[in-house]
């Protein structure tokens, strides 16, 4: 074609387009959160938290000791009277105010979590604020409505539940756990992860805000040792955790005997399947957004890819040239599709099990990307050539790694997907419906998703089978963990 | 890849065996890209880039000389007060309004500008095969340099693929000129009635394989026009079928685009899945009348800071 444009045109290239910090005004330093007002730890101990982009001292919060854990733990107690006491529809009111109040500071609140967790904005704004407001909204309706979940007439709630959040999702965790603590009339002490304290001290000052009556929400910072003295003190009537399998099965040991319930929701190696009558475009859209979405830490996400080995091939080319497109960089830059890994220690985790692949034979390519000078950062990266013999086909990596593994026939498939301690989510990508239910009905773990990956709704439980833990979060089985059913 | 159009069954055969389309993933995917965030250099880039692409069209049935005159004057400068704007790729017209649009952009010193005419009975497609073939060969000898065909939509939904891959090769002999050359061939789909994304990425292999050298989603005639998610399955046709034969097809959404933010969502679609290769106008170009008032209403604010009013945007 004769050309109607003379000259070739430079390349399209995105200008900087970064998310205004001033919408967040970090305070230098936080205390714990305790019967509704801020207070310093008893032995006035505390530590920073960085950005895990720049390794900038975002603040400093407190250090909880146990002294501290115990006045949390009465303030929720006494709490407990009067807010179990309250009318289911009164509770309501207080949960669908903190919904609102959390749509109204959501670009706050998206800031701040992606300058404290690395994540990039157009998660945090776009899939992180919108469910953790929807979360609320959806508990804010069950909480008159609990005669009718299909626990008995009159359901009672626990008491004080003690709440361990992990740092991959730290606003959204918090409301997966508080939302139906508070909606069943439990009281909570909530303990954000080390890393990224910043969020659920920003929802306190919101629980504030929508005038929650004190000691109903407590929140206390601090590291393991902080997190082991809330799930070991006696006051607690339940613990509910989400993090790695390491630490929820010691909390199982140390609940064993005591009359606290507990859920916990842990690791998993998901096998993300791909048959080769598989939509392909929107195949390896799930494939990026199942072990890329939040640079991987996520516990549910799909990083064993099984293809089928007639489409391999086909599949592996597409899904290179798909992340030769990923934009890895400045998490608050509105481009950025990967942000930075979440702490230098994860990031060391990462490296050497990505190191393990290669010396255990896999191939390991990445896209070329130019990672920034200071902060914590890996490349998205792809091994070809996995076996279930390999660790990076065992162990949960947490991070940007897609583990690559082959099958011949549905029956291999679902043999190597459930070939796992773990069982939390998997994937099926075919346009044959049978095959779906076939498979969905074979697959051992909590969720299932066909022709996509990674979606949450708080109407839809979630939670794992095996090592990937017990009790189910969201939806009317979210509750049946703070009832006393 | 003849054997695949040697008979009906062979095609139908291998249109059906193309993958699927999970409509959903699909639409999701389009959206992401709609919120990529373009801002300062990129945009001023995106905006002169988008009114290069634009086949400035006119397709009504008041359509005059003088209509076709004064379009023509706005395609060679799109902005009286500001000579650095770019001219647009091609003027769209119906056949009877070729050579007046030949003349008239020769005369606003636009002669490279492209005349595209819509053929082949437009937009319906409803006519005798004959007819629509006198349509086209009556467009080029008037000067067309590209021409804008609807397909049969009826053949394609009662399943005679066949047909309809003859039809589009027939129009194509029709584009070849005396003296060797041939103006190009868009193919319109007219997406809206084709209705499911299958059919699209169908129709999209059915018409490269026919030899188009542009696919293009709608008339601008019917309820919906392109939309980001069809665009972007043309967009992925387009580059399969040059890793399958080393041919590169060009892309031409068009209705319903009308404004700068739109626009730049396109081309930031078309740069995730294509890359620069396809970043001209000889590879995607948008059909639209009123976007280029709001790019030029943008490319304004970003140089002075300000916007201006609509009478300071020419009226066409």
């Amino acid at each position: 074609m004769a050309p109607t444009t003379p000259t070739k045109p430079m390349t399209f290239a995105y200008a900087p387009a970064p998310e205004s910090r001033s919408v967040v005004d970090i305070a230098p330093s936080y205390g714990l959160f305790i019967n509704g007002e801020f207070t310093e730890a008893a032995d006035g101990k505390v530590f920073k938290t960085i950005s895990p982009s720049s390794e900038e001292v975002l603040s400093e919060v407190a250090q909880a000791t146990a002294e501290d854990v115990d006045r949390a733990v009465k303030s929720a107690r006494k709490a407990f009277e009067s807010w179990s006491a309250l009318p289911g529809s009164e509770r309501a009111k207080y949960l669908f105010r903190i919904a609102r109040v959390i749509q109204e500071r959501s670009r706050e609140l998206a800031v701040l979590e992606s300058l404290d967790n690395g994540k990039p904005i157009r998660e945090s704004r776009d899939a992180d604020l919108p469910l953790v407001a929807a979360h609320f909204f959806y508990y804010a309706g069950w909480a008159d409505k609990l005669a009718h979940a299909g626990y008995g007439p009159d359901p009672r709630p626990l008491g004080v539940a003690g709440q361990v959040i992990p740092w991959n999702f730290p606003l959204l965790m918090l409301a997966w756990k508080i939302a139906p603590a508070l909606a069943a009339g439990n009281t909570v002490v909530l303990k954000p992860a080390e890393t990224t304290p910043l969020s659920a001290l920003f929802f306190a000052d919101i629980c504030r805000q929508a005038g929650l009556p004190k000691g109903v929400v407590n929140i206390i910072t601090g590291d393991g040792a902080t997190g082991a003295e809330l799930v070991g003190h006696p006051g607690i009537d339940k613990v509910a955790f989400t993090g790695s399998t390491e630490v929820g099965k010691a909390i199982a040991r140390t609940v064993a005997g005591t009359s606290k319930k507990v859920t916990l929701e842990l690791g998993g190696k998901a096998a993300n399947i791909v048959f080769d009558d598989a939509p392909i475009d929107q195949a390896v859209e799930g494939i990026v957004n199942g072990i890329f979405f939040n640079q991987g830490h996520v516990c549910c996400a799909g990083s064993r890819l099984l293809v089928q080995e007639s489409v391999q091939d086909e599949l592996l080319d597409a899904l290179k040239r798909r992340m030769r497109t990923l934009r890895v960089g400045d998490p608050l830059d509105k481009n950025t599709d990967v942000g930075a890994i979440n702490s230098a220690e994860q990031l060391a985790r990462i490296r050497t099990l990505a190191e393990a692949g290669e010396a255990e034979g896999a191939e390991r390519w990445a896209p070329d990307c130019e990672l920034p000078g200071s902060g914590f950062w890996f490349a998205p990266t792809l091994f070809t050539g996995v076996t279930q013999a390999h660790r990076i086909a065992r162990e949960e990596i947490f991070g940007p790694v897609l583990s690559v593994l082959t099958f011949r026939t549905p029956e291999e498939a679902v043999a190597k997907a459930n070939n796992t301690p773990y069982g939390l989510s998997a994937g099926i990508w075919t346009e044959k419906g049978s095959r779906i239910l076939w498979m969905a009905s074979r697959l051992r773990a909590g969720v299932v998703w066909s022709n996509t990956f990674n979606k949450f709704d708080p109407t839809s439980p979630f939670g794992g089978y095996k090592e990937s833990g017990y009790g189910r979060e969201g939806g009317r089985h979210g509750l049946e963990a703070y009832l006393d059913v | 890849m003849a054997d695949v159009t040697a008979s009906d069954g062979a095609l139908r055969r291998f249109l059906h065996g193309l993958p699927g389309v999970d409509a959903v993933g699909l639409q999701v995917r389009a959206a992401t890209l709609g919120t990529r965030s373009i801002k300062t250099t990129a945009k001023a880039y995106a905006i002169d880039l988008a009114i290069s692409m634009i086949d400035l069209t006119t397709l009504e049935g008041a359509d005059t000389p003088g209509k076709v005159r004064a379009l023509c004057a706005k395609g060679a400068h799109p902005d009286p007060t500001d000579r650095t704007v770019p001219k647009v790729a091609a003027i769209c017209v119906y056949g009877d309004m070729v050579a007046t649009a030949k003349e008239a952009l020769a005369s606003a010193s636009g002669s490279d500008i492209h005349v595209a005419a819509v053929a082949t009975a437009f937009p319906s497609g409803r006519a005798a095969m004959p007819v629509k073939l006198a349509d086209t060969r009556d467009a080029v000898a008037a000067g067309a340099d590209e021409i804008d065909m609807v397909i049969d939509r009826g053949a394609f939904l009662s399943g005679r693929y066949l047909d309809v891959f003859e039809e589009i090769k027939q129009v194509k002999e029709a584009c070849a000129r005396p003296d060797g050359g041939a103006a190009h061939l868009k193919v319109i789909f007219e997406t809206g009635e084709l209705q499911t994304y299958d059919n699209v990425r169908r129709a999209s292999w059915l018409a490269m394989l026919a030899g188009a050298d542009f696919i293009k989603t709608s008339t601008g005639k019917v309820a919906v026009n392109a939309t980001p998610p069809v665009t972007l399955l043309m967009l992925e046709a387009v580059r399969d079928f040059r890793a399958a034969t080393g041919v590169q097809v060009g892309v031409k959404p068009a209705g319903g685009i009308r404004t700068s933010k739109d626009a730049i969502k396109y081309l930031v679609m078309v740069n995730e899945t294509l890359g620069e290769e396809w970043l001209t106008a000889d590879w995607f170009r948008f059909g639209a009348s009123s976007l280029l008032n709001d790019l030029l209403m943008q490319r304004q604010k970003l140089r002075t800071g300000h916007y201006s009013g609509p009478d300071y945007m020419t009226v066409d």
